[in-house]
Formats: C-alpha cells, structure tokens, sequence
C-alpha cells in the first residue's frame, strides 16, 4: 500500500460541509440520453462501413458437408461472404480455460464454425453488405449442407458412457469438477435432530440487454491500426484480446465505448461473432458493423444458471444448524466462453453456500458439463442466485421440519456481528459483516409480526399469502484472485487521472465504464468532494482505451470500490499539488489553505483567497510570475487494486411478501424488501436504485424467465414474446435499507452493490411461495415458479 | 413490391420527402435514413417498446409500422418533443429520480408516459404501471420511472388548477 501512505494527509475531505459523499446528487449526462441524443453502437456509421448478418446453425451439432456462395456473386450491395475456413486467414481460434480452475477443460474454438457446429446459432458464414437487409436477402441463398449428429442436450446424461462425447479429444463430457469437504460433515448429521434434502432446479436464462450486443470495427490498413467500436463492459479486455488473435500488439488496437444499452455481465465477454467482426474488418479493410437481432440475442448471448442442486441440510432441535451438504451439477453449452471461462459459476456456488452462516461442517461438489446448447457464463450475481436460493431454501425445509419461525432460526445460525473478521469453510475471509443488524432493520421496516397476523386472518378467508426471507453475501471489488491469477489479462486494478484544466475546472480519466450504473456519477462526486469543486466543474472520461488509464471496467461490483478509491486518490494528490501552488502565489502555506466552492480559501476563517480559475490562469500562461523551482503538477494519476482481502464481501438480507392464487398458479407480488450493507454510500439513490434493477432482475428468474430447448436442442422461445421478463405490471414497489460497514481496505470504504439484488430475490420469492403453500403441504424448490408448477404441486394438475 | 416508393410526410414539423423500399419499416426509416437515432430498436417485433413514436398524435410501434403506411403523416419522434419543451418536465423527473440507468429505454417510456398524461391528468400507480406495460427496462426495476411519472402529474395537476 504504498500509494496510500505516500499521500501526506489523513482524509478528511469526504467529510467537509459541500462533500458530495453520501448525497443523492443526479448523475451527469443523462440529458443526452433522454433527448434521444446518446450514441450507442447500434446508432454508429462510418464511411464506407459494411454490414455483417451471421448465417447460423438451424442444427444443435452437425458436421458441415459444404458451403455454397456461388448465388450470391454479382448480387448488387454484396460485398463479400467469408467462410470460417477463410476468415482463419487472420484470426486464430481460442481455448477459455484459466490455470486457477484446476481441471477446467475446453476445445479450440473458432470465430465462424469449421467443419462442425455445436450448438443452434453458431456461425457458418459472413455475409457482408451495404446493409444489413441486403445482407439479410443475400443470407438467404447461401447453401449449405448440414449431416446432423446427436445432440447432448440434457445435463443429468451429459457424462453417462452412451452419450456422445462432444469434443473427442477431451475424453469425456466433463468440463470442471471441484470437490470441497470442511469440518466433519458425517458426524454433524448422524448428530443432527433432523436432515432435510431437497433437489433445486433453475431454469436457464439470459440477460436481455435491451440493446443487443453492437460492434463496429475499422481496420485502417493505412495506420495498420483497429478501432474497435463495442458496447463493452471491460476495454482493456477487449483490446488484449482482439490483438493477441488478430496478430497485433495492444498498441494497434484501440476501443473505445460509447452508451451501452444495458449489459449486466452479457457484454463482459468476448463472442465469437464479435471476434469475426474484428477480423472481417481486417480482411476487408473497410469498416464492419455487426448488432445482433433479437432472436440472434437469445441464440448467441450467454446464458446463466441452467443448474440442478441437490441440498441436504441437518439441524437441532434448538434451531442450530449442524451442516451443508450440495451436489451441484451444471451445463455450460459446447465450449467454455473465453476468456472467463464457464466454470466461475459453478465454483462460486460452491465457494458461497451456507456462507452467511456459522456451521463449519460443509461438503460440495460441482460438475460443469457440455452439452449442444448455447454458452453460458457470468451474468450479473454470477453464481449467488443459485447458492442462495439452495441455502436458504434448506434453511426455511429445516425450519418447518422443526416447527420454527424462519427468522428465529436464520437468528440463531447468521454469524455475529461481533465474530469478524472470520472465514467461512470454503476459505472466503469476511472483514466486516452485517447480518443481524441488517435482519433486525429488515424486521422493522416490513413489520413482520404484523404483516404474520395479516397472513393468518386471510388464510381463514382462503387468502393465501406468503413471506420468504433470505440472507446472502455478495462477493465484490475483486482482487486479481479471479482471474489475474489464472493467467487471463483482465486486470483487476484501476486507474484515474486528473487535471485542473485552464479555466479551473476539472478533467478526469478513468478506467472504469459506464453501462447506467453511475460510474460517471460516483467519480465526478469523490473528485468533487476531494477538490472543493462543483460537480458540474468535473468531466469525467472513460471508455476509451487511447485516453484512459490502464483498467479492468466495471463488472463484478467492483466499479465503485476499486475505481472510486483510485479517483479518491489521484484526486488527493491533485489537491495537494494545487495547495502548494496556491501558497506559493498567495505567499501562504499549503496547510493554512482549503479549496471549496472552487476556489482558495483560508483554511480557518473560509474568507475566500483566489479563484481556481486565476490559478489555473497564472500556472498556464503566466508561470513566469511564480517564484523560482516552482513547477505546478496540476496532474495527478494514481491506480489501485485491492491486496489485503481477494474479496470484499457485503452482506444483506431480503423479504418478499406475494399471494399465490391456489385455483390458476399465478404469483402476484405484492411488495419486496431490502436491507444490504455495501460500505460507503458514495450515492444512496444509485445505490437504491441498483438494488431495485438488480432485484427485478431475480424476480424475473424468479417467476417468469426460462430459455425452453427441446430434446433436440432446439432454443424454442427465442424472442420477446415468448421469452417472457419482468413488465411494470408484474412488478412490486420495493423498499431499500442499509447498514453500512465500511471496508477499512480503503480509505473510500465502498464496497459494491450492484449484485445484491439479484443475489437473494429468487430466493426470497421462492420462500414465500412455500410459505403461501404451506397449509397444502407442497413445497416447490425449481424456478421459475410457473403457474405450471404451482398447480402440479398443488396436485391440480 | 422491390422497387422504391416515394413518401412525403412532416417529422417533428419538418417536411420530408424520400423514396423507400416498401419492406421498410418506419423505424430503420426515422434511424437509418433520417438519422433520428433517438428512436431505438430493441425487439423488432412490438413487445420491447423501445421504438415508439408518435405518428398522427397517437403513439405507434415503429418496428410494426413501415415507412410507406406514414404517407401523409405527422410523425415526432423524441427529438422532436425534446426540441419543443414538450416533455422537459418529464425528463426533468426522470433525472431527479434517476429514472433511467442505460437510457436505451427511455425515448420509448417517455413517449409512453406523455401519451398517458395527456389522456389522464392523474393516474394512480396501478394506472401508470399498466399504461407502461409494454415498454421493457432492464435496468431500473420500473419504481423510479413510476415515480417521476406520478411527480410530473402531481406538478402538472398543480400548475393548471
């Protein structure tokens, strides 16, 4: 920690009377976006730009027996159709492994198929045109001959000896297995007063972004340089990628991200389309515009959480919980997605079960399987929906077994308030967590025994209403454990730089990006704050590789709390570079001295001494009026990753509070409550309001969402209509609360929340649900809970 | 049916002449050859939302609409209400509420909002949550834009009594 002992003073500029820390200020900006006038990459045209539409697979798995373009030579507008065979010329295929995940396994994959396609939706060909409806026409009267072979479709045969293995030279169907033991699991169950099991099942989603996934790439030969154009969570990412598989150094490859129209962990990774794209640029030489279509969305976006999980609990008596036990089986599609890989998911449900509670005895194994389906890999919450839905549905199954409230026995389990920092047994080290506080504000702000006798007093009238509780910790601020370690270049620190501009205002530089969550916002507030200068004073920068610094982006919640912290501090630097300045004009001494209101003032009367515009003014233009050896450094940079802890974990707790209608299975939601400890509150409105998107997210996969393949995997709702997500209608207010527990890793103290939300709400609702059902005797533990489901549990159907 | 058809309509008050192919439909018309990129394209099939427009004082799915059915027509798109101040107290609501994330959504909800308060001066929660049931967000979970909606027609209710 170098950086932070390095700075000369103690904070205490987020503390002052105009600090913009803790204050729901709006975000800049967001005119643009609502006059119509932002610029996604959808949006985006360059001269001479082609269109690419994908030809892709109507088959699962099937060999490619040939290609015919011959009917699209002479077509007006059509600028080339390119083969994989062809585009391999220059580009080379990938393998998305990391060393950390020890056994993880994958097959070469290529930017358009060759030979072999392994899922319904993979690319045969390019097709590129002046535009994408030429394109489209062109598409049509490419020939190609398919001899389709078996399909592995379902996960639970995935691995049994007369199923096909998919990719030969693996061995098997197996992509990764990890198996964890801790404490002694046998003897705390045979010690157990009763042991519950139950198998969880979660249907397959995906992210839905509603601007699907965009990229325009311009090789200019000329400059022997690519643009790269994408609506992308992580640049630097992207950049390292694009240029280590197109042959380039990073130096030649620039990319540079605009609006993005939602992402939420589908636009954090590198597609094979999106890579085709790049290198149809390059072959071409021309500019390449490739925006996925709706259904090629649902075909081509990572899905998520297509898990089976079968979960054993044991407990006392008195409510203790003795141990965890899970079996966690998942299928990843054809290829392990790169560079992340498609084992995080699975290994973040082994690493987070059980974790909000005190039990050391936990056993979990997990395999991640391929199968002909779509890739799935990380989307928002990676891994936490699933491994809090398996907890805290075993916990509420032990709870009925043993006749106990659902919060009394989450109370006498949730690790104190007073045991940190602790471990849990699958080695995670908690810092400083929250749980009963935030149990006991959740408590309050539902009125939970109320809104029991109000759950009582219905069921007499046939009303039957249910609360579902659920606790859960969310990893966030990654350190390079996720993947730096593995050997993937997705850096987990992040840069800032600063600089007083002339007319006294302030331009920072970040690593971070902005998908909607506030990054903007959250920097141009500690800048701010730090400065002494008005928001509206500091324009912040970011997406774009040539003019930020060196960074991860914004994913994994960690936006805030690495980004924030290294604003924090190049902003501190800056401060004390300008101070020094000013005393030298005002023949005074930095510690005599305060920036606020965007000017000097004296730091113990407030009398206002010089404005950073004149000081701007004198330090540009007329530095020959300074004293002698002085050289104003009105810049300052400074980067920061997380060492002490790999993770900051936070913590929280959710309620749902929803009727089911015992006669059609439908759930109506009637109101849902948050209460989560994220640290710091840089901005308790964006804050709130991450936690609400992120809420509906699970709510949605909760009730509503599922990608529904057939037996030959066929994707069979692969559009809006079919694939139903959250609308207004549906959708309950929710009521937002904190806790809040700084990280003292930094001195900002943020951690992330972008992932709450999501985390525990599937869990919550599936909670009540059995809650709702419990005078029938049903328990359902498979989301989405479908009208369907109900019923059958019900015994209606 | 392949060759272009001449089309003459108003777009947020200005006269417009183009020839279109008749496939066209009237959102790659307003984005691609008008350049109205404020107009956004999510579904393609009339579920997201995202492209609405308001076409004759009514407002339309412009993926399910083609160029060549706005013969004659007054179309205004969200720029067009963003020039003229129509909306500014909504997107004023909008952003104290922070009531967009990615903004991808939010031309479309704006036009939906506006056309609910102007049918109805005071619409109840249940009334907004229903009226903008067919625009999808990804983002924002749907409360902060109820929100600023309800706030626009509590001030508007204010300002003409």
């Amino acid at each position: 920690m170098t950086i932070t002992s390095s700075n000369p003073e103690i904070l205490s500029e987020l503390d002052r009377p105009n600090s913009y820390i803790g204050k729901s200020v709006p975000r800049p900006n967001l005119e643009r976006l609502m006059q119509g006038r932002g610029l996604y990459v959808s949006d985006m045209e360059l001269p001479r730009m082609g269109h690419v539409v994908f030809l892709r697979s109507p088959h699962a798995h099937a060999r490619i027996a040939g290609i015919d373009v011959a009917a699209t030579k002479g077509v007006p507008g059509v600028i080339a159709v390119v083969t994989g065979k062809e585009l391999a010329a220059v580009i080379t295929p990938w393998v998305g492994v990391l060393s950390h995940l020890k056994g993880l396994k994958s097959a070469p994959q290529h930017a358009i198929a060759i030979d072999r396609v392994c899922w319904q939706g993979e690319a045969v060909a390019a097709i590129v045109a002046t535009s994408r409806a030429v394109a489209e026409d062109a598409a049509e009267i490419v020939r190609v001959d398919y001899e389709e072979l078996e399909a592995v479709t379902d996960m639970r045969t995935a691995l049994d000896p007369a199923t096909p293995v998919i990719h030969p030279a693996l061995g098997d169907n197996l992509a990764f297995e990890r198996n964890l033991d801790a404490g002694e699991v046998d003897a705390a169950f045979a010690s157990s007063d009763a042991v519950v099991e139950a198998d969880f099942i979660f249907g397959r989603h995906t992210g839905v972004t509603l601007e699907p996934r965009s990229v325009v790439a311009d090789w200019n030969a000329a400059e022997a340089r690519l643009t790269i154009y994408q609506g992308t969570q992580a640049p630097h990412m992207v950049q390292n990628i694009a240029a280590l598989h197109l042959g380039l150094e990073e130096s030649q490859v620039r990319v540079v991200c605009k609006d993005v129209g939602g992402s939420f962990g589908i636009k954090v990774h590198i597609y094979a389309d999106e890579m085709a794209t790049y290198a149809l640029s390059k072959l071409l030489r021309r500019p390449i515009k490739f925006v996925a279509d709706r259904v090629e969305s649902f075909n081509t976006d990572i899905h998520a959480r297509d898990h089976r999980c079968r979960g054993r609990i044991g407990v006392k008596r008195d409510g203790i919980i003795t141990a965890f036990e899970i079996d966690d089986l998942t299928g990843i599609g054809p290829y392990s997605m790169y560079p992340r890989t498609s084992a995080i998911e699975a290994n973040q449900v082994v690493n987070l079960v059980g974790g909000p509670y005190v039990t050391r005895n936990y056993r979990a194994r997990a395999r991640v399987v391929f199968q002909n389906k779509n890739v799935m890999c990380q989307y928002r919450a990676v891994g936490h929906p699933i491994a809090c839905s398996v907890t805290e549905g075993l916990v509420d199954l032990a709870a009925a077994k043993i006749g106990m409230d659902p919060v009394e026995i989450r109370r006498r389990n949730l690790i104190a308030d007073d045991a940190y920092p602790c471990a849990s047994p699958s080695g995670l080290r908690f810092e400083l967590l929250s749980h009963h506080a935030a149990m006991n504000k959740l408590m309050a702000m539902m009125d939970y025994d109320a809104l029991r006798a109000e759950q009582a007093t219905l069921r007499n009238k046939g009303i039957y209403r249910g609360i579902g509780i659920a606790s859960f910790i969310e990893v966030t601020n990654p350190s390079a454990a996720f993947y730096g370690v593995g050997g993937a270049k997705i850096s987990s620190q992040d840069g800032v730089a600063i600089r007083l501009d002339a007319q006294g205002s302030v331009i920072c530089q970040t690593s971070i990006t902005e998908q909607g969550q506030g990054s903007e916002s959250l920097t141009a507030q500690i800048v701010g704050s730090v400065l002494g200068v008005s928001m509206e004073r500091v324009r912040v920068i970011l997406g774009d590789t040539d003019n930020t610094p060196y960074g991860g982006g914004t994913w994994a919640s960690r936006g805030a709390g690495i980004g924030g912290e290294a604003a924090l501090q190049a902003a501190k630097i800056l401060r004390k570079n300008i101070l020094d300045v000013a005393a030298a004009i005002l023949q005074s001494s930095p510690n005599e001295l305060d920036i606020s209101g965007n000017a000097i003032v004296n730091a113990g009367d407030g009398v206002l001494r010089m404005e950073l515009r004149e000081l701007a003014r004198i330090v540009y233009f007329r530095p020959d009026t300074l004293p002698p050896g002085i050289q104003p450094e009105l810049m300052a940079t400074r980067h920061f990753v997380p060492r002490e802890y790999p993770f900051a974990f936070t913590n929280g707790v959710q309620a749902s509070w929803l009727e089911v209608d015992t006669d059609t299975g439908f759930v109506k939601l009637l109101r849902h409550w948050v209460v989560e400890d994220c640290g710091t509150l840089i901005n308790p409105q964006l804050v709130d309001e991450q936690i609400r998107g992120g809420v509906v997210q699970g709510l949605g996969a909760a009730l509503f969402e599922k990608c529904v393949y057939d037996e030959r995997g066929q994707l069979t709702n692969a559009n809006m209509a079919d694939y139903l997500v959250p609308m207004s209608g549906e959708m309950p207010d929710i009521d937002v609360g904190h806790v809040v527990s700084p990280t003292s890793e930094t001195e900002l103290g943020a951690k992330g929340a972008g992932e709450a939300g999501t985390a525990g709400a599937a869990a919550a609702v599936a909670n009540a649900a059995n809650d709702a059902l419990g005078p029938f005797g049903a328990v359902i533990t498979e989301i989405p809970l479908t009208p369907q489901i109900i019923l059958k549990a019900l015994g209606r159907i | 049916m392949t060759a272009p058809m001449p089309i003459s309509l108003e777009v947020n008050g200005e006269r417009v002449d183009a020839q279109v192919l008749p496939r066209l439909n009237l959102a790659d018309f307003l984005r691609e050859q008008l350049q109205l990129t404020g107009t956004h394209v999510g579904c393609e099939h009339g579920v997201c939302g995202a492209c609405t427009v308001r076409v004759n004082g009514e407002i339309v799915r412009s993926c399910l609409m083609l160029a060549v059915q706005t013969h004659g027509a007054f179309v205004q798109t969200i720029e067009g209400l963003s020039d003229s101040g129509e909306v500014a107290d909504l997107q004023a609501a909008f952003r104290e509420r922070n009531a967009l994330q990615c903004g991808f959504c939010t031309p479309g909800m704006l036009m939906a909002a506006q056309d609910l308060l102007k049918q109805q001066a005071a619409p109840d929660r249940e009334q907004i949550r229903e009226h903008l049931s067919g625009n999808y967000c990804r983002c924002t979970g749907y409360q902060a834009i109820i929100d600023a909606i309800e706030t626009t027609a509590r001030v508007r209710g204010r300002g003409t009594a």
